[in-house]
């Protein structure tokens, strides 16, 4: 099989994805068989559920407040129109009709039966497509950049690594019951849209003084109820050690990482405990002593897999589009569209699109069927068949020309898909919350919603500028809160659900928890104190300056008090 | 056991298709408005039995008691806003979970 086995999609569509060769193919269906079998032991009564628990959570199968939910892995955000197909379909056939593209790149159906899993896992295996570590102790779903191949500030494309790396951790049997859940994240451009920082191990794709291409290892970030900012452990490990330091790396966490308490279990708390000189002194003695040959790096492997994601035929275009130039001018609002959800591209006269799903009002990351059929016909049409996901919860198309867009705009605006506000107040990244997650404290789906109404006005939503709002409904912080400009926690107080508000998080290579504002406050208040935040950062911001870069500017402590004395009035806060 | 303060419903959810499910006079019901009430201490402790006794049986998950409050209609409803929830489905979709099929 080749990268561009043209038996295996449409004719006007080539992939460049990764193609399972028969090893991939064979393993995961084995492993839906073995998952079947489970499932019908279950079912007649011969596995208990604590028995049964780790086979479900083996294939990304949770029990949640409402019902099962099946988290499926989109490895590095990729996948292709195909695939996008099958999602529609599983979700019309098993489940409601929709699915929830989640921070992780992955997507969640909220309403699978646990008797339609096998089949739901098997129709994904037909399209290359599985649920393994999706969840559970072991190195999960490896994300990266969404723009990856296609950014221009780009060193080098991510996702060949994070393959490497997918097939390295995959059934690891050293790996698969470490301590805590363990995430890798890549980023191979200047700016880091992975957010590997807070990550447990974040590699940055540099090159040397040689110029030979490497990687920049950053360790113990994370967020949940412990938020640390990863430190830098290595500045340069050369592209033949990769495998071998991270498992120096592991090693050392699976020896001196805390199993006494699972909220202490993570690298983040031994790196924090021990100091990261600590760390980095036992992971250097441990490379240095390791027999490195069995890690084998294989460059022509490495080759192998690399050749699944060059760049797809793109033509020899004009750097701009006159068509789209025009078409700009004669319709604001595609116009406006271009000027948020469109960003640069490597390759002359083409764009990258992000399609948001967070519509006013809307539900942040959820897409119907419809839709999924609506991203996976555009991007063959416009995008050689091949989709992101962003860790935004929002859908890239890679390759689009710009001579395109204008069509590309008018089929999306048909489908609801067309909603200009990409880094925009109302670009809320947002966790399931109390509206489906069992371990959720707070609903926060609803709070984003009632914020995205409030700033509903996009030509208002523009003139604020970017703006990170992102909320979780735990401290397991799926909803990245910590790293938002503005996050936004749902807890319990006094039997009812209550906010903590915070500023300054910053999830790339400036890397920053956000600061607490105050004391928490109720539902209803939310939007109104957003509000407030966000009118005294436009009274106060300089010319050109972000959210972000102003709150660094006046500091923490103004933005808080103006909120005491606006809570005197009766913010609340 | 916790000193018994309000009127209890058992809660558990389907095995097979993760419906939650209350325990009623005949047995798991989908409509919490069927569920049976304990009353104290002791009636608490016959229902938590009878759910451990279906856990076993395999065909529940995750039984627990939830304090409820008795309607003028003679309705438990939860007094948490996470059992709230669960009797009726996700707030922001009132097309699905019980909500959707007049359950709630
Ligand atoms: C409703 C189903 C979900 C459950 C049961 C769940 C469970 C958890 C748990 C237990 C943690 C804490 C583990 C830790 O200590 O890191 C966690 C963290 C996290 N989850 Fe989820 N989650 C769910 C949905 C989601 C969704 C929808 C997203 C994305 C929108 C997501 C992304 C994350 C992220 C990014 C973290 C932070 C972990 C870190 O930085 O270390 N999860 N989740
Ligand atoms: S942050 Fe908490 S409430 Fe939200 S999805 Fe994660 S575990 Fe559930």
């Amino acid at each position: 099989m080749t990268a561009h086995d043209t038996t295996l999609t449409r004719p006007n569509a080539p992939v460049t994805t990764y193609r399972y060769d028969d090893f991939d193919a064979a393993f995961v269906k084995e492993r839906v068989a073995e998952f079947r079998e489970q499932v019908r032991r279950r079912l007649a009564g011969n596995l208990t559920e604590d028995e049964f628990r780790p086979f479900r959570l083996m294939n990304g199968l949770y029990l949640q407040l409402h019902a099962y939910m099946l988290r499926v892995a989109i490895p590095y955000g990729t996948l292709s129109a195909r695939q996008m197909r099958r999602l529609a379909d599983i979700a019309d056939k098993y489940d409601r009709g929709y699915g929830h593209f989640t921070t992780r790149q992955n997507l969640q159906y909220n309403w699978p039966k646990l008797v339609d899993t096998p089949d739901i896992l098997e129709a994904l295996a037909e399209v290359e497509m599985h649920a393994i570590q999706t969840s559970g102790n072991c190195i999960r779903n490896v994300t990266a950049d969404h723009f990856a191949g296609v950014a221009p500030d780009e060193i080098e494309d991510p996702r060949p690594t994070a393959e490497f790396l997918r097939q390295w951790s995959s059934a690891h049997p050293e790996f698969s019951f470490l301590p805590r859940k363990f995430k890798i994240a890549v980023t191979g451009a200047a700016h880091d849209r992975a957010a590997v920082k807070v990550h447990d191990i974040g590699l940055a794709l540099v090159k040397n003084d040689a110029g030979e291409i490497g990687y920049q290892v950053y360790v113990g970030g994370g967020l949940g109820r412990t938020p640390f900012v990863a430190k830098l452990i290595r500045d340069f490990v050369a592209r033949a050690d990769l495998l071998a330091y991270l498992e120096a790396i592991m090693r050392v966490y699976n020896r001196f990482g805390r199993r006494d308490n699972k909220y202490k279990a993570r690298i983040k708390i031994l790196v924090h405990e021990k100091g990261i000189d600590a760390v980095r002194e036992a992971v250097e003695a441990e490379f240095a002593g390791m027999d490195r040959a069995v890690f084998s790096y294989d460059p022509a492997e490495f080759e192998r897999i690399a050749a699944y994601f060059t760049p797809p035929p793109y033509e020899a275009l004009p750097a701009d589009s006159e068509k789209l130039r025009a078409a700009r001018v004669a319709h604001p609002a595609f116009g406006n569209f271009v000027e948020v959800n469109v960003a640069p591209h490597k390759a002359p006269g083409y764009a990258i699109v992000t399609v948001s799903l967070k519509p006013v009002g809307g539900i942040p990351g959820d897409a119907t069927s419809a839709q999924m059929r609506v991203l996976a016909d555009a991007s063959e049409r416009f995008g050689f068949g091949e989709l992101r996901i962003s860790h935004e919860q929002n859908v890239i198309l890679p390759h689009v020309k710009q001579d395109d867009l204008f069509d590309l705009w008018k089929l999306l605006d048909a489908a609801g898909l067309a909603t200009a506000n990409a880094g925009l107040v109302s670009d809320i990244i947002s966790c399931p919350g109390l509206d489906y997650c069992s371990l959720a404290t707070a609903r926060s789906i609803p709070i984003a919603q009632a914020i995205s109404k409030r700033f509903a006005d996009l030509s208002r939503q523009r003139r604020i500028g970017k703006l990170g709002i992102k909320i979780s409904g735990c401290i397991n912080a799926c909803g990245h809160h910590h790293v938002g400009a503005i996050g936004i926690l749902g807890l319990e107080k006094k039997g009812q659900e209550s906010y903590q508000i915070t500023l300054g998080g910053d999830p790339t290579f400036s890397a920053n928890v956000g600061e607490l504002l105050g004391p928490g406050v109720t539902a209803e208040q939310v939007p109104d104190v957003i509000e407030h935040i966000v009118d005294f950062y436009l009274a106060e911001r300089q010319e050109g300056e972000s959210f972000i870069e102003t709150w660094r500017r006046i500091g923490h402590a103004r933005f808080k008090d103006v909120l005491r004395r606006e809570g005197e009035d009766g913010a609340g806060i | 056991m916790a000193a018994f303060k309000h009127p209890q419903i058992l809660l558990a959810s389907s095995l097979a298709d993760g419906e939650v499910l209350f325990l009623g006079a005949a047995g798991w019901e989908r409509d919490h408005a069927k569920a049976r009430v304990a009353r104290d201490a002791g009636e608490a402790s016959a229902l938590e039995a009878f759910g451990k006794a279906e856990i076993a049986a395999n065909r529940v998950v995750d039984v627990y008691l939830a304090d409820v409050e008795i309607g003028a209609d003679g309705v438990p409803t939860p007094l948490h806003y996470r059992e709230k929830m669960r009797i009726k489905g996700p707030s922001v979709r009132l097309d699905l979970g019980k909500q959707a099929s007049g359950g709630a």
